[in-house]
């Protein structure tokens, strides 16, 4: 029975794994082996010469930048956002609570998509089109990063920690940065990969936001790439390796909790 | 929503009630001082919320009711006109339909497969997390890349698949030539691509089963299916049933996946997949219809509503 199941999920993982080696065998393939027929997932004769090629074509480096900039910017800002409003709806009372936390929760509600057409107005008056900031725009907030981090702070932090502050005389900022922000790294990091990852991940906004090939992040540049370059694959398949790697290296030396904070999401069910 | 809890006997009332005993200035300077705190702290977030998400999604409805141009500057109310003229819309009906039919299909394949995987990965298991980690792998990769890649593969000249199905005597498919055809390649696709999320929350959930359930149903002579059908099924229901909603908004939404792997290659022209945000991207970004595709995303809108509001209502059910 074990070895009838392993038998079953090898093949899935054969499966979930062979469009990587069919990318990244093509990247090594010069020009002509790609139209084989019958295909070959590896290459016969193995060439580096598509990475160099591929990032002359395109200024693949820029986008990569752009993706860091406005991921790590996102990120930050989520992580900041979250904290604050976590620590305020977690360990306080004031008139208003309720309805200013559904607020947050039920604007979640609505998948971004949906919305994005005022938005884009809106930016075009803030004359934010072609701008890290008017890029990173909607990934700036997490509703359920907020979510998450209440719940740490409303259940992980004792108040006695909070009011012993207090009485010491700490003014609330500074319970906020000295006592609760440091207990909360656990918290902030969870929340943080999910950040990171919605915002790497986005392809309709900055499509729209980025008609300057300067600002593409690097999922546009690809797309981009892919539209001029049809017909050479091995290039297509050289860039698109490059576009993955950086996912795929964080994945392997963050598995562990990059898969614990997908998980969390499941936490609103 | 019961998320937002305030404990009868939390602190903050123990103090509350011990302010009757201490004077009653200083308590209150206190209680405005925690007030301004919040009051300031939410405001910067309320402005960022009101500005980029909150104000935009009520002015797609307001934008829905207009006849709003870009670049034209007379932009007049016309009621219900974009949804009459919706309703008669070919490709908005097109897109409808396949934007249905890929989240059903999606979303029962990879629940259903999810659901698999995570019971045949709960159990002692070796390598189980080597196979959890490759199953998932595809969850955080980019999507344009992998859609580049799927896109070769499914080559009706060229593509691997059809070489693996000529094994078989399958005759080449022309798996993105015809729009019927391309979206079922897209479904497998995007059913390669959530496979792993919807594992890994079937996941937490059956850990948190407690075992001694069947342990108990063992004693009483239960086993495997019956097992299943038994403890696992209902006990896991509030998060399938998550599983089932997050998988079905997010199959509506799909965009990316159809975008790349219909665009022409030098063998074959773009397939005309219409979805609902192709549609909407369309209508809004390239002929500048704004008022109109506001009126599609409103449709939209109240869908991806319509399934939330039954999933509160379901899982409510579930508590009685």
């Amino acid at each position: 029975m074990p070895l009838a199941t392993h038998a079953v999920l090898m093949a899935g993982c054969a499966a979930m794994l062979f469009p990587y080696l069919w990318m990244l065998g093509t990247s090594f393939k010069p020009p002509d082996e790609t139209m084989l027929w019958p295909p070959r997932v590896l290459p016969i004769h193995w060439t580096w010469a598509n990475y160099p090629k591929a990032m002359d074509a395109a200024p693949f480096g820029v986008y990569f930048l752009n993706s860091l900039i406005v991921s790590v910017s996102a990120t930050l800002m989520v992580i900041a956002t979250s904290l604050l409003a976590g620590f305020i709806f977690g360990k306080y009372q004031f008139p208003g609570k309720k309805l200013l936390f559904i607020v947050i929760l039920a604007s979640a509600m609505f998948p971004f998509e949906t919305y994005m057409i005022p938005l884009y107005l809106t930016m075009k008056t803030f004359g934010w089109i072609n701008t890290y900031q008017g890029i990173a725009a909607p990934f700036l907030i997490m509703s359920f990063g907020i979510f998450l981090m209440r719940q740490h702070i409303a259940h992980g932090i004792p108040d006695e920690l909070v009011d012993a502050a207090r009485v010491d005389g700490a003014s609330e900022l500074r319970i906020f940065l000295r006592v609760i922000v440091p207990l909360c790294s656990s918290a902030i990091g969870a929340i943080g990969i999910l950040a990171f990852i919605q915002a790497w991940s986005a392809f309709i906004w900055p499509l729209l936001m980025s008609t300057n090939r300067n600002m593409f992040l690097m999922e546009i540049g690809l797309s981009t790439f892919q539209s001029r370059y049809t017909t050479e694959y091995h290039l297509l398949c050289a860039a698109s390796v490059l576009n993955t790697l950086p996912m795929v290296i964080a994945f392997v030396i963050l598995r562990r909790r990059i898969m614990e904070s997908v998980a969390l999401t499941g936490l609103k069910g | 929503m019961t998320l937002d809890a305030a404990p009868p006997l939390s602190p903050e009332g123990a103090v509350g009630r011990a302010s009757r005993v201490a004077p009653r200035r200083r308590l209150n300077r206190l209680t405005l001082a925690k007030y301004r705190f919040c009051y300031l702290g939410l405001l910067p977030i309320f402005a960022i919320y009101w500005v980029l998400r909150l104000e935009p999604i009520g002015r797609t409805f307001y934008l829905s009711f207009h006849e709003w141009h870009l670049i034209r500057p007379n932009r007049p109310w016309v009621g219900l006109t974009n949804y009459r003229e919706l309703i008669d819309d070919p490709n908005f009906l097109m897109a409808l339909w396949n934007t249905s039919l890929f989240a059903v299909a999606v979303v029962v394949l990879s629940v259903v497969v999810g659901l698999a995987l995570s019971v045949l990965l709960a159990g002692n298991l070796r390598f189980t997390a080597a196979y959890q980690a490759i199953y998932f792998l595809p969850v955080i990769t980019p999507m344009v890349p992998m859609a580049i890649a799927w896109k070769w593969i499914f080559d009706a000249r060229i593509g691997i698949l059809n070489y693996i199905l000529s094994w078989l005597g399958v005759t080449p498919i022309g798996w993105l030539t015809s729009p019927q055809v391309a979206i079922w390649s897209i479904i497998i696709m995007s059913v390669w691509k959530v496979l792993g999320y919807n594992m890994i929350l079937l996941l937490v959930g059956l850990k948190n089963i407690p075992s001694t359930l069947y342990e108990a149903a063992s004693i009483d002579g239960a086993f495997g299916w019956r097992m299943f059908w038994r403890i696992t099924l209902p006990l896991l229901r509030p998060i399938l049933l998550f599983v089932i909603v997050v998988s079905t908004i997010n199959a509506y939404n799909v965009f990316t996946q159809v975008y790349v792997m219909t665009q022409g290659t030098q063998a074959t022209m773009g397939v005309q997949l219409r979805v609902l945000v192709s549609d909407i991207y369309q209508n809004g970004f390239q002929f500048f219809k704004m008022g109109y595709a506001s009126a599609e995303a409103v449709v939209l809108t109240l869908i991806i509503l319509a399934l939330t509001l039954v999933q509160f209502r379901v899982i409510r059910v579930d508590e009685r």
